[in-house]
């Protein structure tokens, strides 16, 4: 690759005005949801820079979720693989466990703001609705949750947790049973109760200004992470490492990273049984651009342009597109796209529990596999960040299930 | 002139309103529809909307949604609805028929090839649900030069700036969501889509038609009275799942109905 002719990318200016990354994003929802998009497009515009506001999300993200989550170098793991050092980002010591309640905190605050007495949510492996959940109990929010039937089997501690928190668990029991089918139904939700409802997405897909608002509270680990690793090691990582299903937990950690060019990213989909069988999760590795959920991005179709099903054994991963953004920086050849299979991923769930005493989500488990692979390929003194995008406890029973073991 | 404003014009001259009625290609079986579309005619509907089945029917209630999976078990596609329209001209050459569904379909067929099929077929319209405004500009180049009416979604929450946008890019005849929600939900407010068509009504010389929400005949001639047309759909999906066994004749039944109290008014 030949640098100097490379075309420096304003990272920033993306989405434009009307929500595109190049070919990708935009709007394509029905006319009903148009003005509600329009109304909190202009809500966010005039608060993401406004110092209230941001101070209001930062006080929010260092007392309530405990913020910053430390960078942790993976020092016996590191030495065990004999390459790069490894740090986790342990968004998995958020409160309720993962990177998703960054972005809720922050659209709370909008709800707040439109002044809607009602939230709704869609969630795959739980971790979104119990996020949500949490928020709405807190700003004393009435919280319904979507949640397709196949999950709701998959993830019943969670769907208990969100029970416990107040919110109502809605099964969803049309098309695949998954999240996609969730995202369908919240949609519809939000068409029939516009007025009163705000829908908090929970990933940076959808219609704009969804993949924006969410990439921008996100964004704050891979701003942490960014200052973490120069404060403990004087210089910037070589590699960054991330599970991708929607892709909020990746594009929050890439994206202060985008304009260091030495920073090489990997953003790392669900492979399932492999991606040569096509009973996998990974739009970016074997899909291609269409329209769905508000956006246009890479998918998994049939060639009549049917959505097809997804398989991976991380419900959180279990979607068949993926958000615009990273669509366009696959395109644009920024970030690479990798795919973990279903046995990879389960290894290196046993392997940082057993070596890092640290049990990850089966969703990060993907990323962490991925290291597994990068690291030795790489010198000592190179670093790599992985997102350890949330813990491992809401997978505990499904990994038994696999053991053949009843917990 | 299209099809569809050719027979918004007479309607016009007859002093009739016009019935729109909606069923899902291939639903519950492919070769039911073809018969009820022709039955539909014979009943008196003026405009057939072919829904194509998607996946992933945001805007469907739950009785569309069956039916789009129905269809979706014979793998009923885009293609598919296509060949249907063009097997229905060879008897029929008079009754407009518009396409309704989704973007993806049409995006992986791509415009162009869709715009130069669906008019070799004898489509009149398309209504994609998910495409508004101002997301449809390079569909709309392709449709247009090949004389296929686009016909745009208004709802109650669009605003009168934008609902004359709307109104510019359209042609053939405007469609108002008759509330806030899915196809087929039961919360029709005669009143406030009353004050809405006045106001969308002003904007336009275009037909405009409502849906979303009308069930019967008596719902119908309420809202009739305040539009040129109304849009029957979920009613008649809820038949056609019943079984292909006499759905053609069940549709029918419905649809009579509604034309005999349309022609009340």
């Amino acid at each position: 690759m030949n640098d100097t002719s490379k075309q420096k990318v304003d990272y920033s200016a993306f989405p434009d005005k009307s929500g595109h990354f190049g070919i990708f994003g935009g709007r394509f929802v029905s006319e009903t949801l148009i003005y509600a998009l329009e109304e909190l497009q202009s809500i966010y515009d005039g608060l993401k820079d406004n110092a209230e506001f941001q101070a209001e999300f930062d006080k929010d993200l260092a007392h309530y979720v405990g913020r910053p989550s430390p960078l942790y170098h993976a020092e016996r793991w590191s030495r065990e693989l004999g390459g790069a050092q490894i740090y986790l980002k342990r968004e998995d010591l958020n409160h309720t466990g993962a990177h998703k309640v960054n972005n809720t905190i922050g659209q709370a605050l909008l709800a707040k703001m439109t002044g809607k007495s009602r939230v709704i949510a869609e969630t795959g492996a739980g971790q979104h609705g119990v996020a949500t959940a949490t928020v709405a109990a807190r700003l004393g929010l009435k919280c319904q949750v979507y949640m397709g039937a196949e999950d709701v089997r998959r993830q019943a501690l969670n769907v208990y947790r969100m029970k416990l928190l107040g919110a109502e668990v809605i099964p969803v029991e049309s098309g695949s049973k998954t999240l996609k089918d969730a995202m369908n139904e919240a949609l519809r939700d939000w068409s029939t109760n516009v007025d009163d409802t705000f829908y908090i997405i929970g990933t940076v897909a959808g219609p704009h200004p969804y993949p924006q608002l969410v990439r921008d509270f996100q964004a704050v680990i891979g701003r942490e992470a960014r200052a973490q690793c120069l404060e403990m090691t004087g210089k910037l990582p070589d590699a960054l490492v991330a599970c991708v299903g929607g892709g909020s937990n990746a594009i929050g950690l890439f994206h202060p990273f985008l304009e260091d060019e030495s920073v090489a990213m990997y953003g790392v989909e669900a492979g399932g049984d492999g991606v040569e069988t096509g009973r996998h999760a990974a739009p970016l590795n074997d899909g291609i651009p269409g329209v769905l959920h508000g956006n246009r991005t890479y998918l998994m179709e049939d060639e009549n342009g049917q959505i097809i099903e997804t398989h991976s054994v991380s419900a959180g991963l279990d979607y068949p597109g993926v958000g615009p953004e990273h669509a366009w920086l696959k395109d644009i050849g920024r970030v690479n796209y990798v795919a973990i299979n279903d046995d990879e991923a389960l290894n290196a769930f046993r392997k940082t529990t057993r070596t890092e005493g640290i049990m990850p989500a089966l969703e990060s488990s993907h990323a962490l596999a991925y290291a597994e692979k990068l690291a030795p390929t790489m010198d000592k003194d190179q670093i790599i960040i992985v997102n350890l995008s949330g813990r491992g406890d809401k997978d505990i029973l499904t990994v038994a299930d696999l053991d053949g073991i009843t917990v | 002139m299209s099809r569809i404003s050719q027979q918004f014009a007479q309607l016009k001259t007859d002093g009739r309103k016009a019935l729109v009625a909606y069923i899902v290609n291939g639903d519950p079986v492919r070769e039911v529809t073809l018969p009820t579309m022709h039955k539909m005619v014979e009943e008196g509907v003026d405009v057939i909307e072919l829904g194509v089945p998607f996946s992933d029917p945001m805007a469907e209630g739950p009785v569309i949604q069956k039916g789009h999976e129905r269809a979706l078990e014979h793998h009923v596609s885009l293609t598919d609805s296509l060949a249907l329209v063009a097997e229905f001209r060879q008897t029929n050459q008079h009754t407009p028929v518009l396409l309704m569904g989704y973007a993806n379909p049409v995006e992986r067929m791509g415009y162009a090839n869709f715009a130069a099929k669906a008019a070799e077929a004898g489509v009149d319209g398309l209504l994609t649900v998910d495409l508004p405004l101002e997301e449809v500009e390079s569909l709309n180049r392709e449709l247009s030069s090949h004389d296929i009416d686009n016909i745009f979604l208004l709802a109650p929450t669009t605003r009168v700036e934008r609902a004359r946008k709307i109104a510019e890019h359209a042609s053939g005849f405007l469609y108002y969501v008759s509330l806030k929600g899915v196809t087929g939900a039961g919360h029709l407010d005669v009143e406030s889509v009353q004050a809405k068509l006045e106001e969308f009504g002003a904007l336009t010389d275009l037909p405009m038609c409502v849906g979303f929400g009308i069930k019967d005949a008596a719902s119908a001639v309420k809202v009739a009275r305040l539009a040129d047309g109304v849009v029957v759909g979920s009613v008649l999906v809820e038949a056609m799942g019943q079984g292909s066994e006499q759905a053609p004749e069940r549709v029918g039944a419905i649809v009579r109905d509604i034309r005999q109290a349309l022609d009340q008014i």
